[in-house]
């Protein structure tokens, strides 16, 4: 079996120019370009660069949507199994046109494998979507990069069983697989704590996520005449659930509309959070979302208003990255909306 | 915009970082108690919303339980 497979590279490994050229739209050429030539030697007799496509870092990260149709629409027509990026070593937006362009593929059904220097923002957007490998901070560290980046795609080409992201040499993606050991885990947890107590290394099997620290926001000033949205990570939703939001590792929030609503009634809305005791929400939402309460604070003019939309998900084993894109969404639209400032609730 | 989070158990809202915390009654009904009757429970909801919005309304420099 033969694989047939596209690379994507910037203006500037293309020979196209540097920035002034940043502007450049996608476009195709046959067979190898730049890096793709060394990268060509390293990928096997098995495996084919049957073409080369060009963009410009600043279309593609202006241009998404059309560059993504793109590149699918190239996979398709040449067809090809995988779609490989850069290495785009630190270069911000060309590692953030990789990660798009492989996430874009990955998500057609392609085989997708980009490459970057572990700290280009390009790997924290799209680590979860696409195959990153590691590379060093800049382009002398071609010849290091490639090779690495050509044995995993062919194990990827050729559905070969990876092992953990250490031993294959990509960057974590945040995917949980079940293993099996040969000592339960309350002996790994003790031999670890041994260790730890010895001053010796060991390698956790869990790792914690690292918070962000934001800088405290200023104080509503004229609370008589702001907006108060109410967001909350205790799943209350209309009754039935109508955006399915799963009672643990929630997939999405929700976004309902309060308008008119002056107390939360049961049968009218209810949880979706599986991780507590769901008796007590049900019987009157307003103990995990305090509706009416704001409306009365409202009437009586100690808010201006409560915003008519709120927000819902389920923080019940939730992934930390989907907590932080859906909370930068969040805060988006409030802030879109005028709301001068948030009740968030949590059970 | 300010945030504030309120929630029962305050070390949980401190690591994830919330700058101004209101700590609240339980786990399963943060803002209510089930043992009271209606309007006792709602005049408890009241007192805590309106400790949020004095939270809302005072400047901190760092995270801060009210």
């Amino acid at each position: 079996m033969s694989y047939r497979i596209i690379h994507y590279i910037n203006q500037f490994f293309g020979g196209v120019g540097g920035e002034d050229k940043a502007d450049l739209p996608p476009e195709i050429r046959e067979g190898v370009a730049g890096p793709g030539l060394g990268l060509a030697k390293l990928l096997g007799a098995d495996v084919e660069i049957v073409a080369t496509i060009v963009c410009g870092d600043n279309y593609c990260v202006s241009h998404q949507e059309e560059v993504g149709a793109f590149i699918v629409d190239a996979l398709r027509k040449h067809d090809a199994q995988a779609l490989i990026a850069g290495p785009a070593f630190n270069a911000g937006r060309y590692g953030m046109a990789c990660g798009f362009a492989c996430a874009a593929a990955a998500q057609a059904g392609f085989i997708s494998l980009a490459a970057m220097f572990p700290e280009n923002p390009g790997v924290e957007l799209y680590k979860a979507a696409t195959y990153i490998v590691p590379t060093s901070d800049n382009a002398r560290g071609m010849g290091t990069a490639l090779p690495p980046m050509a044995a995993l795609m062919g194990k990827l080409l050729r559905g070969e069983k990876l092992g953990s992201p250490e031993a294959e040499g990509y960057i974590e993606r945040g995917v949980r697989v079940n293993t099996f050991y040969e000592k339960i885990g309350a002996e790994r947890a003790v031999d670890m704590l041994l260790k730890k107590l010895r001053g010796e290394p060991f390698v956790t099997e869990y790792k914690m996520p690292v918070f962000d620290r934001v800088t405290p926001r200023p104080a509503v000033e004229d609370m008589a005449h702001a907006t108060i949205a109410l967001v909350t990570s205790g799943g209350i939703v209309p009754q039935g659930n109508p955006d399915h939001i799963a009672a643990s590792s929630a997939r999405n929030y929700g976004e309902y509309d309060i308008s008119g609503v002056t107390d939360l009634q049961a049968g009218s809305y209810q949880t979706a959070h599986g991780g507590y005791d769901q008796t007590y929400a049900n019987q009157d939402p307003d103990r995990v979302l305090p509706v009416d309460v704001l409306r009365d604070l409202e009437k009586e003019g100690r808010i201006g208003k409560l915003h008519h939309l709120y927000y819902a998900t389920v923080g019940n084993g939730t992934a930390v990255s989907n907590a932080r894109k859906w909370g930068a969404e969040i805060g988006a639209k409030l802030r879109e909306a005028n709301v001068q400032a948030v009740i968030l609730t949590s059970t | 915009m300010p945030v504030v989070h309120m929630a029962s158990i305050v070390p949980i809202s401190q690591s994830v970082g919330a700058n101004r915390i209101i700590p609240t009654v339980a786990i399963p009904h943060p803002l209510g108690d089930p043992t009271l009757d209606a309007a006792e429970e709602k005049a408890l909801r009241r007192k805590l919303v309106e400790k949020a919005l004095t939270a809302l309304s005072t400047n901190v420099s760092e995270q801060t339980v009210f």
